[in-house]
């Protein structure tokens, strides 16, 4: 009993990793059709600013070195949003009828990122040390569940219920929906897409640096910590359906809680193969994946 | 044909020429770059002119190299196990080793693998017409999934290091001169035909129809047509020539490895493609020679530089040269004659005034 609620824990907490690297994915090709193979990259460059804030805080600051993490939230969120707009601006703008030329181009773009982070933070991993109040944790019945892994559930639980606020009870978030709805018919009720698509982009990319924050809780990052998790991203926005929160949500949890009981039950290579063959037999059932948008276009 | 096409059987035959006036290590590296060129026709085939992004093909050419590599493995070791499963406790050999002791089962396994494995992708995908981005992530899916496979299961594949150390192929030493020269001739002989068969094919009225689906997959089907035969058809294809291209490279190279199928080459597969123009199947060989050249010299020379460039190579095709340089060479060609019929209309203006006169 007590190695399944382990277990079950186990499979939440990889399920809100992944939901929180796939959220900033399904908004972006939910709106624009666009996969922005990049978003590993901008996972890694929240997890690295994090990492500066710290160095910042051990410099200037140590003191108060057990609230850089507090700092550290808004910063990778701000950084990778930057980062993601300038993106959006000089790149991925010109490609949005080609989405999988603008897939190759992102794929460069991430090439790139991961380059210059060796050059800067250097090739090996760097750690990042969580800070003191996340040690320790939550024993119950002679399980433990530690806090670091229980503050990313939260830290996940609020992100998402704050970015539903926004879509579902903003001017904005309805512009966004509205677009990613139907594009031209909101064009034509004088809603700048152009401008939906930028902040959009920018929030999805923000999700991205969130989340990288939340990783380095976890273990040392480096250069390609993003290409780790961003396929099995991928997996939980096709399994999800696109154009809803709650898609990704269900998506995410079910990949999560999937890879850790067959993990458990079997071996981690065989937990990646049944996965996959899972989420094939699945699409023959609800090919457009969980949740979807009724739409009567065609394509 | 002959006189129209004149560039094309010029490069062939510079190609087959190529032992004559290459040093062995230029032959070999050359070699390799035209199995890359087999895989560069499939997927011109599959993403030029149908429309399908794979990211998936490292592992086609993956199962057929690793074929093609037990086969040898097993003649290397002489009847005994092979090397790495003593290392990993294995005392028995597995069954599903056995059969490639038959170099015949070997060689058609090298391509019937890959093709079952693409069939079975494209067949259970395409027939919920699931297009598009989505299938292209899920076929980078399956490259983790058969990585993670094949570094796992060590006892049975030699997990990170792969398959290496052959001696032999069909008893001929694989290291000497010949025996390299006869397989890259083999290699020239095979990717001639695929490339004189895929031009067959995309001229013919199927090739229409698989460029009809690229255009508009819906309007193919309200005419009758059933798209996902002729999708699955063409991607099994270029799974086989992946295949080959995979044992011809054994063959050559003499070592495969799990980091060869992984995700970066197989998305630089289809970089080759689009830097030589993705909808020509000379250009898509060409496209592999010259990328692979370039990163042959570059990660030479700087190897630090080679990701960035890699990277700036991908954003530069797509933002600025969508028709790779086939589509450079062609514009080039039209603009000389745009030039030309401007000049005769200017010279028979002047005509017509002097005329007059």
């Amino acid at each position: 009993m007590s190695v399944f609620v382990t277990q079950l824990f186990n499979g939440l907490s990889l399920g809100s990793i992944m939901l929180f690297i796939a959220i900033g994915l399904a908004i972006t090709f939910g709106l624009m059709g666009v996969i922005n193979m990049a978003h590993g990259e901008l996972i890694m460059v929240g997890a690295y600013a994090t990492y500066v804030v710290q160095q910042f805080f051990a410099q200037y600051a140590p003191q108060s070195m057990d609230y850089y993490y507090v700092i550290a939230i808004p910063v990778s969120f701000f950084v990778s949003a930057l980062l993601g707009l300038g993106l959006e601006k000089s790149l991925i703008h010109h490609l949005y009828h080609r989405p999988l030329d603008s897939l190759l181009a992102t794929w460069g773009v991430s090439l790139i990122l991961q380059q210059m982070a060796r050059t800067i933070f250097g090739a090996p991993n760097v750690a990042v040390l969580p800070p003191e109040w996340l040690d320790g944790g939550v024993h119950v019945a002679g399980m433990v569940f530690p806090y670091k892994r229980l503050f990313i559930l939260a830290f996940v639980a609020v992100s998402i219920f704050v970015l539903y606020m926004y879509l579902n009870k903003t001017a904005a978030g309805r512009r966004i929906r509205a677009v990613t709805l139907n594009r031209d018919m909101a064009a034509c009720l004088g809603i700048s897409t152009q401008k939906v698509d930028a902040y959009a982009f920018a929030i999805g990319s923000g999700f991205a640096g969130l989340a990288g924050c939340a990783l380095t809780l976890l273990g040392p990052i480096g250069p390609t910590i993003g290409t780790y998790y961003i396929v099995d991203a991928f997996m939980v926005v096709i399994l999800g359906g696109v154009g809803k929160v709650i898609g990704t949500v269900l998506g995410a949890f079910g990949i999560g809680l999937i890879g850790t009981l067959t993990e458990y039950s079997t071996s981690a290579t065989m937990a990646k193969v049944i996965t996959f063959a899972l989420i094939i037999v699945f699409l023959q059932w609800k090919p457009s994946g969980l949740v979807s948008m009724k739409t009567r276009s065609l394509d | 044909m002959i006189k129209k096409n004149w560039m094309y059987w010029l490069f062939f035959l510079a190609l087959f020429l190529a032992p004559f006036y290459l040093t062995e290590f230029r032959l070999s590296l050359l070699g390799k770059f035209l199995c890359f060129a087999m895989i560069a026709i499939g997927i011109s085939l599959i993403w030029g002119y149908t429309g399908i992004l794979s990211l998936g093909h490292g592992v086609y050419f993956g199962l057929g190299a690793y074929c093609m590599a037990m086969y040898l493995k097993l003649e290397a070791s002489g009847g005994r196990l092979p090397d790495f499963m003593e290392w990993s406790g294995v005392n028995k050999l597995p069954w599903f080793w056995k059969p490639f002791e038959q170099p015949v089962i070997a060689i058609s396994s090298a391509i019937i693998v890959p093709v079952l494995l693409a069939m079975f992708l494209s067949y259970f995908t395409f027939r919920n017409r699931i297009k598009g981005v989505y299938f292209s992530l899920l076929s980078q899916a399956i490259v983790v999934v058969f990585v993670t496979l094949f570094i796992g299961k060590q006892e049975w594949t030699g997990g990170t290091n792969g398959l290496t150390n052959f001696s032999t192929v069909f008893g001929f030493s694989l290291s000497s001169p010949l025996t390299q020269i006869v397989l890259y001739l083999l290699t020239v002989v095979l990717l001639l035909s695929m490339f004189l068969f895929s031009r067959w094919l995309t001229r013919s009225r199927f090739g229409r129809v698989l460029v009809a689906i690229r255009d508009s997959e819906n309007r193919v089907r309200f005419l009758g047509f059933n798209p996902t035969t002729y999708k699955v058809f063409v991607y099994s294809l270029s799974a086989a020539f992946a295949g080959i291209a995979g044992a011809m490279f054994v063959l050559q190279v003499g070592l495969i490895s799990p980091a060869m199928m992984g995700i970066i080459p197989s998305i630089e597969m289809v970089l080759w493609v689009a830097v030589g123009g993705r909808s020509s199947l000379i250009g898509a060989i060409i496209g592999a020679i010259v990328t692979n050249g370039a990163k042959s010299f570059f990660s030479e020379n700087y190897p630090d530089i080679w990701l960035l460039f890699l990277g700036g190579l991908f954003i530069a095709v797509v933002l600025f040269l969508p028709n790779g340089l086939t589509g450079v060479y062609q514009s080039v060609r039209q603009r000389k004659k745009q030039g030309e019929v401007r000049a005769n209309e200017a010279s028979s203006h002047v005509l017509q005034r002097v005329s007059r006169f």
